[in-house]
């Protein structure tokens, strides 16, 4: 067992898990959507993405590109929270929090798609 | 993909990791820990401003407490915080500069911007390795005649040296073992572009590897290279290097030339130094006894090539044991009288210094002289940089061995007809050249000629090809002006060679054939006009027959409906 792998598979598989977890509940309904959610989908997928950092396969890099796409999303979705509660005054309406959850879940593709990659990766090495 | 990004990228892991984790501790921190609002109502900061909080503390901006007075809860979350992202950005900071700073990095840099630079030429290029004396004549010698050059040399100095230089063009260098094949591939021994490939380091097993490097990878690359010994010589030979120059050999060798017939020695000096140059004046060293001081591999060459000729050479040398002629050799330096007069200074026709050492030679010489004023002087050059003192010396005969060698492999490069046409020459009398030599200056003046080689091809003759087939062309009737056909152009044909027949000095009556090879030598431009006849029909047409005929299709259908 290399512990390398260990934390590598357990910060991709957690930001997918904690993605998710932000993820589900009524669409456009702020009590479904935590905010402390959103800081450690955030925070574990940057996390990802630099541990990503420096390999030079082809498999690497395309891990890599889709972590960039969900690092992208989220940080975008976490800019339209913080710009509808304090700089528009909007606050969480229905429509600012559907966008903010579609942001979300756009990131969660690009991370089922980093999941089912390592999944890939290691199949392969047992043959 | 790119080698120093991804370096860069592994190295800055860690520290963007540490990065992560203190602002991720400080923005929780203060977004969990309650504060009061302005009215005294418990508060709690969102994840925006503690975020806003967390970015100009770690940076030491500080704007004071946002958006409301902190709680002393707060203050000491806040102390903490600022003491964990200080410290991770100076951590993250000092990691990059140490990066930067590290010599893996920056070689890749280097080697990076090299690789980059080589991509770039679009042209023909030489790979030189090896930026000594001989190294950096021959690169140039090349730029003078606007031919690219790749530099490889393992000293870092000469390469600083090959950056300060102003060639007037950008010859790239690496710093780095030529003979490492990965790095003769950087150089762009796989390019296209590349034409050949020059090993002239000190080392014989380097240049060796860089010759069987070069073979393997590009069989039909020509490659010159320089050997000390005939060991390495032969092996070199064997897998087929183009062109092996010995440089005591080669330079013993012209030394006894210039002896022999300096005829042959001067057209040697006039086709192989730097076109548009002054020339050089003829030399007629005399018959008699000679001394020669040094009886190394160099003096050897000389000796052996002086005693070809039928000269009596006294041999002075410091060391007779090592060189191996203790038995028939006068012993000391040479630089103090005593010595040359044992040698028989006084009756001797000319004096040879031979040593390895510049100042040395030049001692030599000018003791030699005090004794016998009537001497003909050669020394031996050693080091580029004493130029001025070597000329200043007023000797007969300098011998510059690395501007031979230089010299040597610029005709093997650019005119490969060349060297073919000196050793054609040697088999020739001296006054066959002397002959050569008086029609050549008549033609070019003052000057050394320009030399260049062509070839009747579809690529650089395609206009006179074409005529061949339906026509004879004789030599003569296309050394003509395109401007006005009546004038002949200054140029002198050398030599011919027709599959395996060689002629040398081709009449003007000679009948082309498609295939031919020729070299010229004239005057500066005149193979550009020369080119032009070869390439364009109409203008080859006008100098064959005098006729002009309009070039657009309109005339011509006008002319034709005459």
């Amino acid at each position: 067992m290399n512990l390398e792998k260990v934390v590598f598979g357990f910060f991709i598989i957690l930001a997918l898990t904690l993605n998710f977890g932000f993820f589900v509940g009524e669409f456009d309904n702020p009590a479904h959507h935590n905010v402390y959610e959103l800081f450690a989908v955030i925070v574990v997928n940057l996390i990802a993405t630099v541990l990503k950092f420096g390999d030079r396969t082809q498999m690497g890099a395309l891990l890599l590109a889709a972590s960039l796409v969900a690092d992208l999303q989220l940080l975008a979705a976490a800019v339209v929270w913080a710009y509808a509660q304090h700089v528009s005054g909007t606050g969480l309406d229905p429509m600012v929090m559907g966008s903010i959850v579609s942001l979300a879940g756009g990131a969660m593709l690009a991370n089922i798609v980093s999941v089912v990659l390592l999944i890939i990766e290691t199949v392969n090495l047992r043959r | 993909m790119d080698k120093v990004i991804f370096l860069f990228l592994r190295r800055m892991r860690a520290p963007l990791l540490v990065l992560i984790a203190a602002y991720t501790i400080a923005v929780l921190g203060l977004v969990l820990i309650p504060g009061v609002d302005a009215a005294g109502r418990p508060w709690h900061m969102g994840f925006f401003h503690a975020f806003y909080v967390v970015s100009y503390t770690a940076t030491t901006i500080g704007f004071g407490e946002v958006p409301h007075a902190f709680t002393d809860a707060q203050r000491m979350w806040t102390i903490l915080s600022i003491y964990l992202s200080v410290i991770a950005w100076l951590y993250a900071i000092g990691k990059i500069l140490t990066l930067l700073q590290e010599p893996a990095f920056k070689r890749a840099v280097v080697e990076q911007g090299f690789a980059r630079s080589i991509r770039r030429l679009h042209e023909p290029f030489y790979i030189v390795c090896g930026y000594g004396d001989t190294g950096s004549l021959l690169v140039r010698a090349l730029a003078r005649r606007d031919i690219r050059a790749v530099v490889i040399d393992r000293n870092p100095e000469r390469i600083d040296d090959l950056e300060l230089e102003d060639m007037g063009m950008y010859v790239p260098g690496l710093c780095a073992d030529a003979s490492v094949s990965a790095y003769l591939t950087l150089a762009g021994l796989l390019n296209r572009h590349c034409r050949g490939v020059v090993a002239l380091t000190d080392d014989d097993e380097a240049n060796l590897k860089i010759a069987i490097t070069s073979k393997l990878l590009r069989r039909e690359l020509p490659v010159i290279c320089r050997a000390e010994t005939r060991d390495v010589q032969n092996n070199m030979a064997s897998f087929g290097t183009d062109h092996i120059i010995n440089p005591f050999d080669t330079f013993g060798d012209r030394l006894g030339l210039a002896l022999h017939s300096p005829g042959t020695h001067l057209l040697y000096e006039w086709l192989t130094s730097v076109p548009n140059m002054p020339l050089s004046e003829p030399l007629y060293p005399p018959h008699g006894k000679w001394v020669l001081c040094g009886y190394g591999r160099f003096g050897k060459a000389v000796h052996e090539s002086l005693a070809g000729e039928g000269v009596e050479a006294v041999i002075v040398e410091a060391d007779p044991q090592r060189t191996g002629c203790a038995d028939r050799c006068v012993v000391g330096r040479g630089t103090e009288a005593i010595t040359l007069q044992a040698a028989g200074i006084e009756d001797a026709v000319g004096i040879v210094a031979g040593t390895d050492n510049d100042a040395n030679n030049l001692s030599i010489v000018m003791t030699a002289a005090e004794l016998n004023p009537k001497l003909f002087m050669v020394a031996r050059q050693n080091r580029h940089d004493n130029d001025a003192i070597f000329k200043a010396a007023r000797l007969n005969l300098v011998m510059h061995r690395s501007e031979i060698i230089a010299e040597d492999i610029l005709a093997q490069l650019t005119t490969p007809l060349l060297p073919l046409f000196l050793q054609q020459a040697r088999g020739q009398s001296n006054d066959w050249a002397n002959e050569v030599i008086s029609r050549i200056s008549a033609v070019t003046g003052e000057v050394v000629p320009e030399v260049w080689t062509l070839t009747l091809d579809a690529h650089e003759a395609p206009a006179l090809r074409q005529a061949l087939a339906a026509q004879d062309v004789r030599l003569g009737e296309v050394m003509r002006d395109p401007r006005e056909r009546e004038q002949l152009l200054p140029c002198i044909p050398l030599l011919l060679q027709r599959g395996s027949d060689v002629r040398l000095m081709p009449g003007e009556d000679v009948v082309l054939r498609s295939g031919d090879r020729l070299l010229f030598c004239g005057r500066h431009g005149v193979a550009d006009h020369m080119g032009r006849v070869m390439y364009n029909g109409n203008v080859l047409r006008y100098v064959l027959s005098g006729e002009e005929r309009p070039d657009g299709w309109v005339w011509r259908a006008l002319k034709s409906g005459e």
